[in-house]
């Protein structure tokens, strides 16, 4: 029997307001514990949330771009549960009337477009940290951070629409994308910015009813949520294949061991008793206010695309890549301002660049090679200052070192000959010391004038122009 | 000379004119507080060390001529469930015995403004949970008019400390009825505002929809003074209402002629207290008397009252107090070996029995399965509820009912019993669930000399309409004036 797998992810990203979503305190990360905290996000006897408008502003930001209907009036709603990193027992969350709902997102997936559908879109109070041991050294307890405690959450629930673990990665791809386009997060999941847990199922190919789903958390990295689902849709069919049935479930991820594990069952039966938070008004937003927000949106990624390809005249493809991620597209417009050449330009950003970004593990942003730089490499190419072989040679120099090409070609000596009475010379010196080869062209072997000209790039250190070069000593030659 | 018997309206003049200073007004307070409180019992805190150091600050201020505010030097006592920067806030529970606040409620802010002097702490129900001040953990409050009876609740302490002239105003909260039962217990004046009309911050939560901190005093001048301090929006408190307070003073007019005044049927029934109906009618014929026009009207939800406000407030309350887990801060069990026995003994022994009854109430009524039939359906009969008061101030200015079906009870009388002692709130928890105003005040004694109340409701922000009618029966009534002897 064929199955499929049916995907479903709840994403929640922290929002980059300035202050928490209740209080007044700094969502800054990486602060020493518990120095960003007040009576209010410590839950003291007798303090009040007061809603941060930023917070709504991002969310619904957020939903316009995923085409999610705003709900006119959305409310909050306790969701109690006991846990020390949760100061008040309850988070303050939203239920059953969220700030958005019914949206999509496309992706792209070989080749092909497909949309995935997404359920709603909320906004929560995120908790502290427990800490039980500091660096390496263990502590003799359990202590709780609360300078996370009440920074604003956005989660994005999708709808069960992904069919594969590559649709996954591809739609958290894209809205990591958005979001980042938006300004509204930071979408770090290593720092914790952003974090996922997927709902899968499996289900013979051609039934309509869903399976019994596991839900799956703990997954710390986009290519981890692939891996955990692959890792979860191949348990989940050996389960059914062996003839046992699949419960439902919480399980964890575990990125070393690459399997997931049951949870207790204890810690999972949560009754949360959601109710309406009575310390707290409803959000009413009026068509005023969405058409204000609606107005600050910026370009998105798919319309940057198309522009790309209008504006510049790039092939679909390298628009695609160029826009997928935010700062990359800005690094290009920022190095084609000026640049007449903007193929050029992306050829040499999505193939030498991005490549050797990878291979460092760094960002766009940690590059040492800066628009400006690459601007003016391409700029000595065109002006055959330097040939585009010699031009490999100084990016990976300032790759390295950040130092600006004409620097680096003056120090290596890496100017392009293209005098033509010097090429001559050193042509002359190369058909002299070796008749055999000139012999062989004149009697019909064309390969004979690659060889010629290897020997002339050979002594002049690759640093002649090729274009010089052939046309000499094609002339001499006949 | 004694100044501790005085209102806030006559102490506040004498200060301003330099008759008395405000040291000389705390010294007498605490003079008394002294001789009378080992009787009494009304606080759990005394603040005489800071109360000196407030009052000599306004004195100063005064000395050089300064504006000192609308209270200047006048000692007030605050129930233990408002926060005061740097002072224990209990409220009268053992789980919170040790806690040190560490911010001020607006309100106190709002008072230390005006030039107010705090007391102390005064003593309560365990998180403001009973009718009786019984629950406490720090032991009784007894009655200044009988020390066998209990002094009502939840705002037991601060409505003694007016009856026994422990404080010269006092303030207290009101989530089913905790102002306006002990103040008519009491034989003093209890308002509850509309709710959002004063700010909830820092008073520490019950039932987050029905809170509503408001003013016990002496008479309904020195209500009116200090709602005026009060009643002011507060961005700190989303729930709070961005409606400018009037003056609350200029309200107090002795007139009601053209007024009307509202009788629901369904608060004089079959088988109350003869001498409280009896008191009340008779207050009623005296408006009546004095110009204002009485209708019969009718509040048909009424019987439903009381089990909506045992579902929704015991909700409420069993998420606020979720907090109170021995984590962060008060009391945390000695002996637990791992999270589970900590969250479990820390709490078990934590709360009172009565508080755990509501958590237990609140919890089981918003477990799924039972949300709807319980938490879903008591809001839709609250607004109901609501309902019946909007239709009936289309046709009266105020509605006039018994506070209580009955004076103060014996100490212990209804401890065994919540039922009977939930009943004690029958008149009051209605205004809490429509979110309207009400004030009690004395209308009266039993044949045993124990205070009676007179409820007076309004709609949503129209106090004025119940100081007016108030301070008519006030000024045409000697009932204010009558201390008991202790
Ligand atoms: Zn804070």
């Amino acid at each position: 029997m064929k199955f499929e797998a049916v995907i479903g992810l709840e994403v929640h990203a922290q929002l980059k307001t300035k202050s928490k979503i209740f209080c007044g305190c700094s969502t800054q990360f990486g602060a020493e514990p518990n120095t960003q905290i007040c009576p209010v996000c410590t839950g003291m006897p007798g303090v009040l949330p007061v809603l941060n408008k930023v917070a709504i502003e991002y969310i619904i930001k957020t939903s316009l771009a995923l085409d999610c209907k705003v709900n006119p009036l959305s409310r909050f709603a306790r969701k109690q549960y006991f846990y020390p990193d949760l100061p008040k027992n309850y988070q303050i969350s939203q239920y059953d009337q969220p700030v958005s709902e019914h949206g999509y997102l496309d992706v792209q997936v070989d080749g092909k477009t497909k949309r995935l559908g997404i359920t709603r879109i909320h906004l929560e109070e995120d908790a502290g940290k427990l800490l039980h041991e500091v660096g390496s050294r263990q502590i003799d307890g359990s202590y709780v951070d609360l300078n996370r405690t009440g920074v604003p959450l956005m989660e994005i629930v999708s709808e069960p629409d992904m069919r594969t673990p590559q649709e996954a990665h591809a739609y958290l791809i894209a809205l990591k994308s958005i979001l980042e386009y938006l300004d509204v997060s930071d979408c770090n999941m290593e720092e914790g910015s952003l974090r996922c847990d997927a709902n899968v199922s499996i289900r013979p190919v051609g039934q309509k009813e869903f399976g019994t789903k596991a839900e799956v958390k703990n997954m710390n990295s986009f290519k981890g949520v692939q891996k955990a689902l692959e890792y979860e849709i191949a348990r989940q069919i050996k389960v059914t294949e062996e003839g046992e049935r699949i419960v439902q479930e919480t399980r964890l991820w575990d990125a070393d061991k690459e399997m997931t594990f049951s949870m207790r069952s204890k810690e999972e039966a949560h009754d949360y008793r959601y109710f309406p938070e009575p310390d707290l008004v409803p959000v009413v937003v009026d068509e005023k206010w969405l058409a204000a927000i609606k107005a600050t949106l910026p370009e998105l990624s798919s319309q940057k695309k198309e522009r790309f390809v209008k504006e510049y005249s790039l092939p679909e493809y390298d628009a695609g890549v160029l826009t997928a991620d935010k700062n990359l597209s800005e690094y290009f417009e920022a190095t084609i301002k000026g640049y007449a050449n903007p193929k050029a330009a992306s050829n040499w950003i999505m193939t030498e660049l991005l490549a050797q970004l990878n291979a460092a593990n760094k960002t766009i942003k940690e590059s040492l090679i800066t628009p400006k730089h690459m601007r003016e490499m391409l700029e000595l190419i065109d002006k055959g200052t330097i040939s585009g072989k010699i031009a490999k040679t100084v990016f990976e120099e300032m790759f390295a070192s950040g130092k600006m090409p004409d620097v680096v070609v003056k120090e290596k000596g890496l100017v392009q000959i293209s005098d033509e009475g010097a090429i001559a010379k050193i042509i002359e010196e190369v058909l002299a010391a070796n008749a055999k080869s000139v012999e062989e062209y004149k009697a019909g072997k064309t390969a004979a004038l690659n060889f010629l000209l290897g020997q002339v790039m050979k002594k002049t250190q690759g640093k002649a122009n090729p274009g010089v070069v052939n046309k000499i000593l094609k002339d001499k030659l006949s | 000379m004694d100044l501790f018997n005085l209102t806030a309206h006559e102490l506040t003049a004498k200060i301003k004119n330099k008759e008395v200073t405000s040291k000389e007004v705390t010294e007498n307070v605490f003079k008394r507080i002294e001789a009378v409180e080992p009787k009494v019992k009304a606080y759990v805190t005394l603040l005489k060390d800071k109360a000196l150091a407030q009052a000599a600050e306004v004195d100063a201020k005064i000395a050089a001529g300064k504006e000192a505010g609308l209270l200047a030097g006048i000692p007030i006592a605050i129930k233990d469930n408002m926060n005061i920067k740097g002072t224990k806030c209990t409220c009268s529970s053992k789980i919170l015995n040790n806690f040190i606040s560490p911010y001020n409620a607006t309100i106190i802010d709002l008072l230390s403004a005006e030039g107010a002097v705090f007391t102390g702490k005064t003593n309560m129900d365990e998180f403001a949970m009973g009718s009786s001040t019984e629950t406490s953990f720090f032991g009784k409050t007894f009655n200044p008019w009988n020390l066998q009876a209990i002094p009502g609740g939840s705002s037991g302490g601060s409505a003694a400390t007016m009856a026994a002239d422990e404080a010269i105003m006092a303030l207290g909260s009101d989530t089913g009825g905790s102002i306006r039962q002990p103040a008519s217990c009491c034989g003093i004046v209890g308002l509850k505002p509309t709710y959002g009309r004063v700010s909830r911050f820092g008073l520490v939560a019950f039932a987050s929809s029905l809170d509503q901190i408001g003013p016990l005093t002496k008479d309904v001048t020195d209500a009116a003074l200090l709602m005026n301090v009060i009643a002011k929006y507060d961005p700190k408190d989303s729930t709070s209402a961005n409606i400018l307070a009037p003056d609350y003073l200029k309200s107090l007019q002795n007139n009601v002629k053209g007024m009307k005044i509202g009788i629901p049927k369904e608060y004089f029934v079959e088988g109350m207290d003869k001498e409280v109906e009896k008191s009340v009618r008779e207050a009623i014929k005296l408006l009546e008397k004095l110009g204002a026009q009485i209708i019969e009207i009718s509040l048909p939800n009424t019987e439903y009252c009381l089990a909506v406000y045992y579902i929704l407030a015991p909700s409420e309350a069993s998420a606020n107090l979720a907090r109170y887990d021995g984590v962060k801060y008060g009391y945390r069990t000695p002996d637990a070996n791992d999270l589970l026995e900590q969250y479990e003994k820390t709490r078990g022994e934590g709360f009172g029995p009565e508080v755990k009854r509501r958590i237990m109430l609140g919890t089981y009524a918003l477990s799924s399965g039972y949300y709807d039939a319980y938490y879903l359906k008591a809001q839709k009969v609250r607004t109901m509820i609501k309902n019946d008061f909007e239709e009936a101030f289309k046709k009266v200015d105020v509605i006039i009912t018994p506070t209580a079906p009955s004076a103060a009870f014996k100490i212990g009388e209804k401890m065994d019993d919540p039922m009977q002692m939930y009943l004690s709130d029958i008149f009051t928890i209605s205004v809490n669930l429509a979110g309207i105003p009400a004030m009690s005040l004395p209308c009266g004694f039993t044949s045993q000399k124990m205070p009676i109340g007179l409820q007076v409701m309004a709609k949503h922000f129209n106090e004025e309409a119940i100081f007016r009618a108030a301070y008519t029966y006030e000024q045409n009534t000697n009932w204010h004036k009558e201390k008991p002897r202790l």
